[in-house]
């Protein structure tokens, strides 16, 4: 599997890659929540196209603990999820909100080696 | 300051100094005596006096308010006389006050007519709450009552005493009830569903004695026959309290009152009277909307503001009286026979309309509705606006908005100004306003620009209805596609995949859709795969809401409600304690629905199988409150327990639940069964409702709480259970099978071209000859039903996903409660 890397860190951060869990403990084309150093991270199996995302599970919304169950789909191109609570939606790729009417969301570099997925942290 | 007295502190008095402190606060010293103990209370709706037990919910404004606003109220102290040289009044207990503007709000009391045994015990006039107090005292040793007078108040008081338990006989000195505001046909239609309720009605009687000891027991009409009854509440008219005018030497009308001009003055310059007590051109009125404008006119003219003046009040009425709908408006008797009337009549549901018009043809003079007084307003404003009637004039008696002759048709007849939005306060102005002149053509784009939908997402369906009607108008083409996934409407859809066997969302995305899906087209197809072929819907989790993923409602704080199916709201005891043990062990918060179920609220994600384990060996099944699906079947009691009973309700609610439990649809389902036409189980509400008649059953869809309420209508009627099943069978697979996402019945009917006539003809005379059909496809779904709470308990893959994170077995550490009144809550978001 090829692993990809999206960030919304500039390159100069040094990089810690931790382990968060293997690849069969995440849906397909659906997320999950890890906890890795003390954060809430949703890290979502895109399978339809190919393609691993991590963001924080807090929707910054209403603050909730969720976006790891939200769905995720496609807006023209772009990949997104939806916050459950009131469907709000965000870049997986850049974080930003796409409604335009909440904050931007952090999202994190994954990469996925041998059956494992790693998150990588600054 | 100017010293303002007012004596009287019942709707009218108060109503005149909230008037008078929100017009010039400040300017005035005010000071209001009550004879009652209590401050004003809303004396038109007294009767639901008994279903609070309290005074407190009627009351007009609680003690603090005429602290906070200065006011001194002085309760329970009578004025007994007034000195009008001196500027003063006294009080029964000696006490005496100045003022500089005296205002008379002393209202009226009840005509009590002279007939012989008036005085023994068990008489009472309907009038005051201490009245009331009284009666449900003595009605404690009582089973029978009458009451004297079938007018609006007398009807009510009839509504008080059946509350009481009491069997309940109305009689009236007139050939028909409600004399000065219906006709006789009117009358003939109130009178046979009141009937139908249990009250007894006498026409045509009047009363010669009240017989008994010292207690009544029975009153003896002038034809000689009686009349069992151990009370008698009279009603008989009201006379106005102007015995303060009689030896202050204030001026009277001819018929009583004390004489007011348009600015409610008195004879006297610095005396006001409003409300019943005053008389105007000879006229006293005893409804609250003309007392509330002579207090208005008589704060204007207190104060110096420009005043319109009263000039008399139309009579104008509408009620519920005991659930029926009654209003008179305008000339609604037409006595003088100058105007031409249009007439409707369903004696099967128990409505009748008249509307009075001009003989010209192009006025509304005034009219009469009974059983359903939903176009009222509509038809009071365009009387007193003298607007021209519409080309065909029926149309104001034949509820057209089920005739759905364009799609659309309900948001477009909403004015601009109608709140569409009531998170984020959008108007439907605005939306077309973002439409029309901004050009947004998109749905999710004109929820980003106007922030419509974007709180409680409620008001999305109509939204959505809003743009498409006024991209109509604009002559663009619209087609109700799903998203930019596909190209297709939902009815579309569902042929697609009905006709080629499809079972996936992976499949009908790569067959006929484009892109990767989004939280718009997933859920809907999800819904459209489960109604197609009823499969377990966690074979597929990520596309489902999360409410469908997890088989639970999401709450705040991320936590998830737990409803176990109660079918018809029957449980035992034994059942009851399950789950309160459930409860009590995995600390949930508990409460009853308004489905008649059980809600455990605060469930961990990672602790629903365990709970639903324990459910689900008590014997529970999911009660699907998560999805959208048949969610309860509501019952009342039936004729097993229910003395008024005509069928039993409940055994047909569970069997109905029985049937359609689990079945998935755009939106969720409701229903409910009721054992006779007083409708406890409040079937007129639900997307399909049923309700017992003589005969067999009344199938009624359609009804709608929520945002917009409407009440279901009749389908089919007097049908038996067979039949009523069949017919429910084929509506809700023709809804399933041709609304858009998201609309619920209701919806769906208001869109359908050719309305419930079309439907008719669908689902009762069969005109498509697919009646057959649907019912073997909801046959499919019925034998696929399976419990899916039952299934995750049982398998180890599906219970491993319940859970917060993946790598650890801990619980969400966000998780936060605050208690409340003994119970665990979420900590506020």
């Amino acid at each position: 599997m090829t692993a990809n890397q999206h960030t919304s860190q500039t390159l100069t951060d040094t990089v810690n890659w931790h382990l968060a869990a293997r690849v069969e403990d995440f849906p397909e084309n659906g997320g999950a929540c890890v906890y890795v150093e003390g954060k809430q991270i949703a890290v979502f199996n895109f399978s339809a196209r190919n393609e691993w995302y991590a963001c924080q599970n807090m929707c910054p919304h209403k603050q909730q603990m969720i976006l790891s169950r939200g769905m995720i789909g496609s807006q023209a191109e772009e990949p997104k999820v939806a916050c459950p609570f009131h469907k709000k939606t965000f870049s997986l790729l850049t974080g930003k909100s796409l409604n335009g009417d909440t904050c931007d969301i952090d999202t994190y570099p994954i990469r996925v080696e041998e059956g494992v997925v790693y998150i990588g942290l600054s | 300051m100017i010293n303002v007295l007012v004596i009287g502190n019942g709707m009218v008095g108060y109503k005149f100094c909230e008037k008078l402190v929100s017009k010039a606060p400040g300017a005035f010293k005010i000071t209001v005596f009550g004879e009652e103990p209590s401050p004003a209370y809303d004396r038109v709706h007294l009767s639901e006096y008994f279903a609070h037990k309290s005074v407190e919910p009627l009351l007009m404004a609680p003690r603090q308010w005429y602290e906070e606003n200065a006011i001194e109220l002085i309760t329970s102290e009578m004025v007994v006389g007034i000195n009008r040289e001196a500027k003063s009044i006294t009080t029964h207990k000696g006490r005496t006050f100045n003022y500089d503007k005296l205002v008379l709000a002393t209202g009226s009391t009840p005509f009590v007519p002279p007939i012989e045994g008036s005085n023994k015990s068990g008489v009472f006039v309907y009038r005051t709450v201490e009245d009331l107090d009284a009666m449900e005292t003595y009605s404690k040793n009582a089973k029978t009552s009458a009451v004297l007078g079938g007018g609006l108040l007398g009807l009510e008081a009839a509504k008080a005493a059946m509350d009481m338990g009491l069997e309940a006989h109305v009689i009236e000195f007139a050939p028909r009830l409600m004399p000065r505001q219906l006709d006789e046909a009117g009358s003939n239609m109130l009178q046979s569903t009141l009937e139908s309720m249990g009250l007894h009605i006498h026409l045509s009687k009047s009363t010669a004695s009240i017989d008994g000891d010292e207690a009544m027991t029975s009153v003896t009409f002038t034809d000689g026959t009686p009349l069992e009854a151990e009370m008698l509440i009279i009603s008989c008219g009201i006379r106005p309290r102007d015995e303060l005018a009689n030896e202050s030497g204030l001026e009277k009308g001819e018929r009583g009152g004390i004489k007011i001009n348009e600015s409610a003055l008195t004879s006297d310059s610095d005396i006001y009277a409003i409300g019943e007590v005053a008389s105007y051109k000879g006229m006293t009125y005893g409804l609250v909307a003309p007392g509330y404008d002579m207090a208005t006119v008589a704060v204007e003219h207190l104060t110096g503001a420009d005043t319109k003046g009263f000039a008399g009040a139309d009579m104008s009425t509408k009620l519920k009286l005991i659930g029926v709908d009654v209003a008179s408006f305008g000339d609604a008797l037409d006595e003088g026979n100058q105007y031409k009337s249009i007439v409707f009549e369903d004696k099967n549901a128990g409505i009748y309309k008249r509307v009075n018009i001009s003989k010209d043809g192009k006025k509304l003079m005034g009219g009469i509705l009974v059983g359903d007084a939903s176009n009222y307003n509509m038809l009071f404003q365009m009387m007193l606006n003298g607007m021209a009637l519409p080309p065909h004039p029926e149309d104001l008696v034949i509820d057209t908005s089920r005739q759905g002759s364009s799609a659309g048709n309900t948001v477009d007849m909403l004015p601009e100004g109608a709140q569409i939005c009531s998170c984020e306060n959008v108007t439907k102005g605005a939306l077309v306003q973002a439409i029309e002149g901004d050009g947004v053509e998109q749905f999710a784009a004109l929820k980003t620009c106007t922030k419509a939908g974007t709180g409680c997402g409620a008001c999305s369906p109509m939204v959505n209805d809003i743009l498409t009607a006024t991209l109509k108008k604009m002559g663009k083409k619209v087609r109700k596609v799903l998203c930019e996934h596909f190209d297709y409407t939902r009815q579309e859809l569902f042929d697609l995949v009905k006709l080629n066997n499809i079972h996936s969302f992976d499949q009908l995305i790569n067959d006929y859709g484009k892109g990767h899906g989004c939280e718009t087209c997933k859920p809907a197809v999800a819904s459209i795969l489960a109604s197609a072929w009823n499969g377990l819907i966690l074979k597929q989790d990520t596309i489902q809401d999360t409410n469908d993923r997890f088989l639970a409602n999401i709450q705040k704080g991320g936590t998830y409600s737990v409803i176990p199916r109660i079918p018809g709201g029957e449980i035992t005891p034994e059942k009851l304690i399950i789950i309160g043990e459930v409860a009590k062990k995995y600390d949930l918060y508990a409460k009853i629905t308004g489905g008649q179920r059980i809600d455990l609220l605060g469930a961990r994600i990672d602790q629903l199988p365990d709970i639903w384990e324990e459910l689900v060996d008590a014997g529970f099944e999911s009660g699907h409150a998560y999805g959208k699906a048949l969610r309860t079947v509501k019952s009342c009691v039936g004729s097993s327990w229910c003395r008024y009973g005509l069928h039993d309700s409940v055994s047909f609610a569970i069997r109905i639940e029985e049937r359609y439990k689990g079945l998935r649809a755009p939106h969720k389902i409701k229903s409910a069964v009721s054992g006779c036409r007083r409708e406890c189980a409040e079937a007129l509400s639900k997307d399909f409702g049923i309700i017992a008649t003589e005969k067999g059953w009344n199938l009624y869809v359609g009804g709608n709480g929520g945002a917009n309420p409407q009440h279901a209508v009749l389908l089919a009627g007097d049908i038996d259970e067979e039949t009523c099943i069949a017919y429910i069978d084929r509506f809700l697979m023709f809804y399933i099978k041709t609304a858009e996402p998201l609309n619920r019945t209701a919806t769906w009917m208001n869109k359908l071209a050719g309305g419930l006539d079309y439907l008719k003809q669908v689902v009762v005379e069969d005109s498509l000859g697919m009646g057959k059909q649907l019912e073997a496809e909801m046959q499919l779904l019925v034998e696929a039903y399976a419990c899916e709470w039952k299934e995750v308990v049982n398998n180890p893959a599906l219970r491993a996903r319940f859970k917060h994170f993946v790598n650890s077995p801990e619980a969400d550490p966000s998780l936060k409660f605050d208690k409340q009144r003994a119970q665990k809550v979420p900590a506020g978001w």
